[in-house]
C-alpha cells in the first residue's frame, strides 16, 4: 500500500479560475471556438465584425438572464419550466403598472415611474418563483411538474391582465435607456446580463450558498444529514430563477418596447438547453454559470452564422439538438465511468 | 467504575403497533469502542435513531455525562458533541473530499467576504488534509469529487468528517459493510485513533470477528431489549451468537 504525500497536494491544487470554469466546461469552449472560426473562415468580412457581434450579444442577453437562474435550478437536479411564462407575465404587470402610474400610457413617463415598473417586474417573478419553490421544497411536488403547472398558469394570468393583447405605451427614456443604449459602445442589456452572469458565477462558485446548491444536487439525503436546511435552500433557489426572470422580462420590455405575450413559448427550453450544453448535469451537483454562458452563445452563433453563410436556417435546431444530446450523453458517460469505481 | 459518558436507560419505541425498543438499555464510556450487537430487527438502528436525535423514544431516559438529554434531531445531538456515520455513504460524490468534510460546517472568509458568505477554500482544504493526516486516511488526490475515488476511500472520509466533528462519541453504523478487505482494516484503524482520542465510538455490525478485533466492550440486543454485555478480549463468537439467537441470556435488563 502507498501512502501518497499529502504535504505535496498543496502544489496541485485547483485555481479559482478552474473551479469556476469546472470540468466539463473547456470542450464546450472549444466548439464554441471552433464554430465562430468555421463561420469567419467562410465570410470574414461578414462575421468578425463589431455589428455582429453586438447584435448576437443583444439577442442573447435576455435569455443569458434566464439561463443563469435555470443554472442553479438544474444543479439542485430540479428544473424550471416556467421562466419563458414567468417573463412574459412579469413584462405584463409591470407595463401595465407603469401605465397605470401615468394616466394609461408611460410612453413619455421619466425614470421614477421606470424604477417603480423595474421593482413590479422583480416582484411578480419572485411572487412566482416562491411559489414554485414552495410547491417543490414543502410538498416534495416533481419540480417538472410543479413548473409545468406555473408554466401555464403564469402565461394564462399575464393574458388574463393584458386581455390577450401585447401592452404598449413602455417609456421613451427605458427603451432608448436600458433597450437601445450603449455604454462607450456596449449596449446596455449586454452589460446588464453581464453583471447577472458575473454575480451568478461568483456566488455559485465561491460562497455557502453555491455549495450548499451544488450539495443538494449531488445528494439531497446527504446534504440534509449534515444539517444543511435543504428545503429552505431550494425554495430561495426557485425565487433566484424566478426574479431573474422578472428581471429579463423588463429587459425584453426595453427592447422590444412592449410587454409581449407570445414568443415565449420556448424560452424555457432554450435556458435549459443552453444550461446542458454549458456541461451542468441534469442529474445535479455539477456545473457552471461560466459553462452557460458559453451554452448560450453555441445556438445564438450557429443561427447568426447560418444566416450570414446562407445556410438554410431551419438547419439551426438541428444542429443544436445535435450538440445538445452529445453534450447530455457525454455527461452520462462520464458519470457511469465514475460510478462503476 | 467511571461515569459513563452515555448512559440510556429503559428506552421504548413504537412504531404503530410493532415495538422496536422494548426497554433498551445502552452504556458507553469515554474512551472505548462499544459494539451494539443483535439479529435482524432487534431495534439496534432504532436504537441509534433515538440515541441520534433522528427518532424520539415513548419513553426512557438518556443521560450524557450524567445530565438527562433529549436530542430531538441530528443537528442537536451534533451540538451535543455527538456525531452518526451512516451506513448508506452520506456524502456528496460531486464535491471534493475538503468540501464533503466541511458539509453544511463550511469556513468562511474573514470580514466583509465572510460575511457575503464567500468560502475559505484554502483554510478548509489546508484542515481537511491535516485531519486526513491524524486520522490515517491516505487519498490519492484531495482535489477530485469524492466520487472518483474507491468505496473505502469515500467511507473514510465518511468517517473522518464525523470523527472530526465529534467531542464525546461517534456512532458508526455498518461502516465496514460492502468493503475490501484492506479498505476495510483503514476504517478499523480510524475507529481505534478515535477511540484513542478519548472519544466513545459505538459501533453496529454484523461482523463477529470485526466485533471483536476492534471493540472493547460488546451489548446485545434482542428483540428490542439489551440482553448481554461482553468483555470483547475474554468473549468468543459463539456466546455473541448465543446471546443474539436466545440461547444464551445474561441479564433482565
Amino acid at each position: 500500500m502507498t501512502t501518497p504525500d499529502l504535504d505535496t497536494a498543496p502544489e496541485r491544487r485547483r485555481t479559482p479560475v478552474q473551479r469556476l470554469f469546472g470540468a466539463n466546461t473547456l470542450w464546450i469552449a472549444v466548439v464554441l471556438l471552433v464554430l465562430i472560426a468555421v463561420f469567419g473562415a467562410l465570410r470574414p468580412d461578414a462575421v468578425l465584425t463589431a455589428f455582429t457581434l453586438q447584435t448576437t450579444l443583444v439577442e442573447t442577453s435576455v435569455l443569458l438572464v434566464l439561463s443563469v437562474g435555470m443554472t442553479y435550478v438544474i444543479v439542485t437536479a430540479g428544473i424550471d419550466l416556467s421562466v419563458g411564462s414567468v417573463l412574459v407575465f412579469s413584462g405584463v404587470t409591470s407595463a401595465m403598472a407603469m401605465n397605470a402610474l401615468h394616466g394609461g400610457n408611460a410612453t413619455t413617463a421619466g425614470w421614477g415611474v421606470v424604477f417603480v415598473g423595474l421593482l413590479v417586474a422583480l416582484l411578480s417573478g419572485a411572487a412566482w418563483g416562491l411559489l414554485n419553490g414552495l410547491l417543490i421544497a414543502r410538498t416534495g411536488l416533481p419540480p417538472l411538474i410543479v413548473t409545468l403547472g406555473s408554466f401555464g398558469a403564469a402565461l394564462g394570468a399575464g393574458q388574463l391582465l393584458s386581455n390577450g393583447s401585447n401592452v404598449a405605451g413602455v417609456p421613451e427614456v427605458l427603451g432608448d435607456g436600458l433597450g437601445t443604449g450603449t455604454w462607450f459602445g456596449v449596449p446596455n442589456l449586454v452589460l446588464t446580463a453581464a453583471v447577472v452572469a458575473a454575480l451568478g458565477a461568483l456566488v455559485l462558485g465561491t460562497t455557502v450558498f453555491g455549495r450548499h446548491t451544488y450539495a443538494i444536487g449531488s445528494n439531497e439525503e446527504a446534504a440534509r444529514r449534515a444539517g444543511i436546511p435543504v428545503a429552505r435552500h431550494l425554495v430561495r433557489v426557485y425565487l433566484l430563477a424566478g426574479v431573474l426572470a422578472g428581471l429579463a422580462g423588463f429587459m425584453a420590455l426595453a427592447y422590444f418596447r412592449v410587454a409581449s405575450i407570445t414568443g415565449h413559448d420556448t424560452d424555457n427550453l432554450n435556458a435549459i438547453a443552453a444550461v446542458v450544453l454549458g456541461g451542468t448535469s441534469l442529474f445535479g451537483g455539477a456545473g457552471s454559470v461560466v459553462g452557460t454562458v458559453l451554452g448560450v452563445f453555441i445556438p445564438a452563433v450557429l443561427r447568426k452564422g447560418f444566416v450570414i453563410v446562407g445556410v438554410n436556417v431551419y438547419w439551426q435546431p438541428i444542429a443544436v439538438a445535435l450538440v445538445l444530446v452529445a453534450a447530455v450523453w457525454f455527461d452520462q458517460s462520464r458519470r457511469k465511468a465514475r460510478d462503476r469505481r | 467504575m467511571a461515569l459513563p459518558l452515555l448512559d440510556a436507560r429503559e428506552l421504548v419505541k413504537h412504531y404503530g403497533n410493532v415495538e422496536a425498543l422494548r426497554g433498551a438499555s445502552f452504556t458507553a464510556h469515554a474512551g472505548e469502542v462499544v459494539a451494539l450487537v443483535g439479529d435482524n430487527g432487534a431495534g439496534k438502528s432504532t436504537l441509534v435513531k433515538c440515541l441520534s436525535g433522528v427518532e424520539r423514544p415513548d419513553s426512557g431516559t438518556i443521560l450524557l455525562d450524567g445530565s438527562p438529554v433529549a436530542p430531538a434531531s441530528p443537528v442537536s445531538a451534533r451540538a451535543l458533541g455527538i456525531e452518526t456515520v451512516y451506513q448508506d455513504l452520506a456524502v456528496a460524490p460531486d464535491l471534493d473530499p475538503a468540501a464533503n468534510l466541511f458539509l453544511g460546517r463550511e469556513l468562511r472568509r474573514g470580514g466583509l467576504l465572510g460575511r457575503l458568505g464567500v468560502l475559505d477554500e484554502r483554510g478548509m482544504r489546508r484542515r481537511a488534509i491535516a485531519a486526513f493526516r491524524d486520522l490515517g486516511v491516505s487519498l490519492p488526490d484531495v482535489d477530485v469529487p469524492i466520487g472518483a475515488l474507491s468505496g473505502g476511500q469515500r467511507q473514510s472520509v465518511a468517517v473522518a468528517r464525523s470523527v472530526v466533528w465529534a467531542s464525546r462519541l461517534v456512532f458508526m453504523d455498518e461502516p465496514t459493510a460492502a468493503l475490501g478487505v484492506v479498505q476495510r482494516e483503514r476504517v478499523l484503524d480510524v475507529i481505534r485513533r478515535v477511540r484513542d482520542q478519548g472519544m466513545a465510538v459505538v459501533l453496529i455490525s454484523h461482523n463477529m470477528p470485526e466485533v471483536l478485533a476492534v471493540a472493547d466492550r460488546v451489548e446485545v440486543l434482542r428483540l428490542g431489549r439489551r440482553v448481554a454485555r461482553f468483555d470483547a478480549a475474554t468473549t468468543t463468537v459463539e456466546e455473541l451468537v448465543g446471546a443474539m439467537t436466545g440461547a444464551l441470556s445474561q441479564e433482565e435488563a
